[in-house]
C-alpha cells in the first residue's frame, strides 16, 4: 500500500515544515579545548528538526537492512529506538520471530504484491465495514491482505489518532488482526492537515519518550526539546528562556541532586498538610504574642506592636540578633543519646524532618513573596528614572533582584539536600556557608523589601550592589564545595534510615500534630531535641510499641492544646499588622 | 440518517437469523436492538431464554456496540448489573466485527466462562473453586430467571 513516494516522501515534508524554525544553538558550559570530550553541550531542536533525527536515524538503518522505511519506523518504535538492540536482534536472533514479535508481516519472505487492484480479484468489492461494492482500486489494505475501502480506512485511521491518541500502534481494521499500520499508510489515506500534524506530533512524543538524551521544555505551550550528547543533572535553557535540569525537568536545584529531591518532593506531598499549615503567613509574636503577618519574602520581622518591636526570626522565632553571629538557625542539633527510648527518638525523627522541611517551605514561599516584589521595585525603578538617576544603577538593582531569586532558590534546595546528608566534617562546612548565604540573602532581601527609597544616592546603591554580589559570591561557594564533595565522594546520605523512621509515624502527625494550632506548634514541634538514629534491629520493636506510642502521644498532645487553650484566652487576641520599618 | 452499514446489517440479521438468537430494532430507535438468547446446550443455562439489549453508539462501527444482559444471570463475565467483560467489546473491538458476530460472541461466552478474567469476582471464585456448586446456582437462577 506504500508507493514509490516513499523514499522523498520524507525529505519534501521536512524541508517545507521546518522553515518556521531554524534555530539550533550550543552552548558550551565549561572552557578549555582538552577538556572538550567532557563538555556538556546541549541544542534547542523543534518539533520539525526532532522529526528530521528520527528519519535520519531510519534512513541510516535503512542504507544497512534495506527494509522500507515506513516499516522501519515500526520495527525500531518496537526496540524502543535502541539501535544496538535492533541489529542484535535482526543479526543474531530469528528473523521470523522478530517481525512477529513487532506485530509486522516479514518483508524480507513476502515478495510483495500489488494490493491496489490484480487481475485475479472481482471488479467491484465489498468492504467489510461499510457494507458498500467498491471497485478494487478503492480497496485497500496492508500486507495482511485484509482489504478495506478508502474511506473506512480514513475514518479507522482519524479515530484512532484523534480520539484514542494512538500512533504507532495502529493495527489493522480487520478483527484479530495485530499487523500494525505504518507510517506512509496513514499519510496516503489521510488527507486533513489537522490529522497528519496530530500524528506527527503522537509519533514525535514517543520517540522523545525513549530517547533518554532528548527532554521536552517543561514550559507550558512550549514545543521545544532539549538534546544532550551526555545526560547530566546540568541546567539547560530552552528558546523559549525557561531554564530547568535536564536530567529531572525541575527548576534548577542545586545543590541537591535530582533522585533525592524527587525523594523529598514526594515526601513533602505526602505531607501535603503540612504544607498547607506553612503557607499560613500569621504567626505570634514570640514576646508579646500580638499576631504578626508576613507580607514579603524577608525573614527578618519585627514586631509591629510599638510597646514591642522585638526582631525575631519568622522560621525558629528565634532572637533576630543571634541570627548574625553565634545562633545557629540553619543547623539542626543532633546528639548522641543511646539513652533516649522508642518515644523520644521518633519525637526526634519528627523534628527532624520538621526542622527541614519548614525551612525549605519558607524559602519556597518567600521566594513566591519575592515575586511581588519584582513588581514594587519595577514601579520604584519607574519614579528613580523620572528622578533622574542613571540608568545603570537601576539595572543594578535588577541584576540584584536576580541575585535574590538565584540565592532563595539554592538556599531552599540545600535544605533538601542537609535533610538527607550525614553528619561529618565537611557537613560542619557546609552548614557554615549555607547560614552565610542565608544571612547574606536576608539582608538583601531586607533592602530590596524595606530600605530601598526613590531618593536612593549613588553610595548607597553600590553598597546594595555590594551586598548582593557578596551573597552570590556566599551562593557560588556553597555550590562549588557541594560539587567538591561529590567529586571527592565526601558526601553521605542517610535516604533510608530517614525514610523509615519518618514513615512510620506519618499517620501519627495527620492525626495528632498537625491539629495543633500553626502558631504553637512550631514551638512545641521545631525546638530542636536531641536527635539519634534507630538501628535496624529495634524496627520490629518499633512496630509492635507504636499503638501504645500513638495513644501516649495524642494523649500528650491533647493536654498541651487545653493548656494552649486557657493561656490564649488569658493573653486576649490583638491582631496587629507587622508595619515595615 | 441511519447510515447504510446498519441498514443492511439489521437487513441481513432478519433475512439470515443465526440459530438461538433474535436482535430485533426497536420501532423507535433504529439503534437499540432488542436481543433474545437462547442458553447454550451443555451448558448451565440450557432451556434458559435470555433478554439483552443492544446499543449502536454514533460512532458504530468505529467503536463497540453496548450490549447488557437484563434478565439476570450466574456467570464470572457478567456482573450484577448486567454488564459484559469480553474483549471484542473493549480493547479488541474492530469496525469489521458485526452485531451478529458480537451476539455469536456472546452466546460462546456463556458455553465457556473465562472465570480469570472476571467481572462478578465471587462468582469467579466458586466458578474455579466448586465448580458443581456454580453449575448448580447457574442453573437454579436459569430456571428462575430466564
Ligand atoms: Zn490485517
Ligand atoms: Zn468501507
Ligand atoms: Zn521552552
Ligand atoms: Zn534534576
Ligand atoms: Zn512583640
Ligand atoms: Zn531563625
Amino acid at each position: 500500500m506504500y508507493s514509490e513516494e516513499e523514499e522523498n516522501i520524507y525529505d519534501s515534508e521536512d524541508e517545507t515544515s521546518s522553515q518556521e524554525y531554524e534555530v539550533s544553538v550550543e552552548f558550551e558550559i565549561t572552557g578549555s579545548e582538552d577538556e572538550a570530550k567532557f563538555k556538556f553541550t546541549f541544542e534547542v531542536l523543534s518539533t520539525d528538526q526532532v522529526m528530521q533525527t528520527m528519519n535520519q536515524t531510519i534512513n541510516e538503518v535503512y542504507e544497512i537492512v534495506k527494509i522500507p522505511p515506513t516499516l522501519l519506523r515500526i520495527l525500531l518504535n518496537h526496540f524502543n529506538w535502541d539501535l544496538a538492540k535492533f541489529y542484535d536482534r535482526y543479526y543474531c536472533g530469528d528473523q521470523r520471530s522478530l517481525f512477529e514479535d513487532a506485530h509486522m508481516v516479514n518483508s524480507l519472505e513476502t515478495l510483495r504484491p500489488s494490493l491496489n487492484g490484480t487481475n485475479e480479484r472481482p471488479s467491484i468489492e465489498e468492504c467489510e465495514i461499510c457494507f458498500l461494492g467498491f471497485p478494487s482500486n478503492i480497496m485497500t489494505g496492508l500486507e495482511c491482505s485484509h482489504r478495506f475501502c478508502q474511506e473506512c480506512w480514513k475514518e479507522y485511521l482519524t479515530s484512532k489518532i484523534m480520539h484514542d491518541g494512538m500512533s504507532q500502534k495502529i493495527s489493522c481494521q480487520a478483527s484479530e488482526c495485530d499487523i500494525l499500520v505504518d507510517y506512509q499508510t496513514v499519510m496516503n489515506l489521510i488527507e486533513e492537515e489537522k490529522v497528519k500534524q496530530r500524528y506527527r506530533q503522537l509519533i514525535i512524543n514517543s520517540y522523545v519518550a525513549y530517547k533518554d538524551k532528548l527532554r521536552w521544555c517543561p514550559f507550558p505551550d512550549c514545543n521545544n526539546v532539549i538534546r544532550v550528547q551526555r545526560v547530566e543533572s546540568q541546567p539547560v535553557t530552552c528558546n523559549c528562556s525557561h531554564t530547568f535540569c535536564f536530567g529531572c525537568g525541575e527548576s534548577c536545584h542545586e545543590p541537591v541532586k535530582c533522585d533525592l529531591l524527587r525523594k523529598w518532593k514526594k515526601k513533602c506531598s505526602d505531607d501535603s498538610e503540612t504544607y498547607n499549615w506553612l503557607k499560613i503567613n500569621t504567626k505570634e509574636c514570640p514576646k508579646c504574642f500580638s499576631l504578626i503577618e508576613k507580607n514579603g519574602g524577608c525573614n527578618h520581622m519585627i514586631c509591629s506592636n510599638p510597646n514591642c518591636q522585638t526582631h525575631f526570626c519568622w522560621i525558629c522565632l528565634g532572637p533576630w540578633e543571634s541570627h548574625k553571629d553565634y545562633y545557629k538557625c540553619n543547623q539542626f542539633k543532633e546528639e548522641d543519646s543511646a539513652a533516649l527510648d522508642d518515644q523520644e527518638k521518633s519525637k526526634a525523627a519528627l523534628n527532624k524532618y520538621f526542622f527541614y522541611s519548614v525551612r525549605y517551605m519558607n524559602h519556597l514561599q518567600s521566594q513566591k513573596l519575592e515575586k511581588k516584589l519584582n513588581d514594587t521595585v519595577e514601579t520604584k525603578i519607574k519614579e528613580m528614572n523620572k528622578l533622574k538617576v542613571s540608568w545603570v544603577d537601576t539595572k543594578k538593582l535588577r541584576h540584584c533582584l536576580y541575585i535574590l531569586c538565584q540565592c532563595r532558590q539554592t538556599l531552599m534546595y540545600s535544605y533538601a539536600f542537609a535533610y538527607y546528608l550525614k553528619k561529618n566534617n565537611q557537613c560542619i562546612i557546609f552548614e557554615e556557608n549555607q547560614r552565610d548565604l542565608e544571612t547574606a540573602t536576608e539582608n538583601i532581601s531586607e533592602y530590596l523589601e524595606r530600605e530601598l527609597s526613590v531618593e536612593e544616592n549613588r553610595a548607597k546603591l553600590n553598597m546594595v550592589k555590594d551586598i548582593a554580589n557578596y551573597c552570590e559570591n556566599r551562593r557560588e561557594k556553597l555550590i562549588e564545595h557541594v560539587n567538591e564533595g561529590y567529586a571527592r565522594e565526601l558526601w553521605e546520605f542517610d535516604e533510608w534510615a530517614s525514610e523509615s523512621r519518618i514513615d512510620s509515624f506519618d499517620s501519627l502527625i495527620r492525626k495528632s500534630a498537625l491539629r495543633f494550632d500553626s502558631r504553637r506548634r512550631i514551638t512545641v514541634l521545631l525546638t530542636p531535641t536531641p536527635f539519634s538514629g534507630i538501628e535496624e534491629s529495634k524496627e520490629s520493636k518499633n512496630r509492635k510499641n507504636r499503638k501504645n506510642r500513638k495513644n501516649r502521644r495524642i494523649e500528650r498532645i491533647e493536654r498541651i492544646e487545653e493548656s494552649k487553650e486557657s493561656e490564649e484566652s488569658k493573653i486576649g487576641r490583638r491582631f496587629i499588622r507587622e508595619s515595615n520599618r | 440518517m441511519l447510515p447504510r452499514r446498519i441498514v443492511k446489517e439489521t437487513r441481513r440479521l432478519m433475512q439470515e437469523p443465526v440459530p438461538g438468537i433474535s436482535a430485533v430494532p426497536d420501532e423507535d430507535n433504529a439503534r437499540y436492538f432488542h436481543v433474545i438468547l437462547a442458553g447454550p446446550a451443555d451448558s448451565p443455562f440450557e432451556g434458559g431464554v435470555f433478554n439483552l439489549e443492544l446499543f449502536l453508539p454514533e460512532s458504530y462501527p468505529m467503536s463497540a456496540p453496548k450490549v447488557r444482559f437484563i434478565t439476570k444471570i450466574y456467570h464470572p463475565n457478567i456482573d450484577k448489573l448486567g454488564r459484559i467483560c469480553m474483549d471484542i467489546l473493549m480493547d479488541k473491538w474492530s469496525p469489521a466485527l458485526q452485531i451478529r458476530t458480537i451476539l455469536l460472541s456472546i452466546q460462546s461466552l456463556l458455553s465457556s466462562p473465562n472465570p480469570d478474567d472476571p467481572l462478578a469476582p465471587d462468582v469467579a471464585q466458586t466458578w474455579k473453586e466448586n465448580r458443581s456448586e456454580a453449575f448448580r446456582i447457574a442453573r437454579e437462577w436459569t430456571l428462575k430467571y430466564a
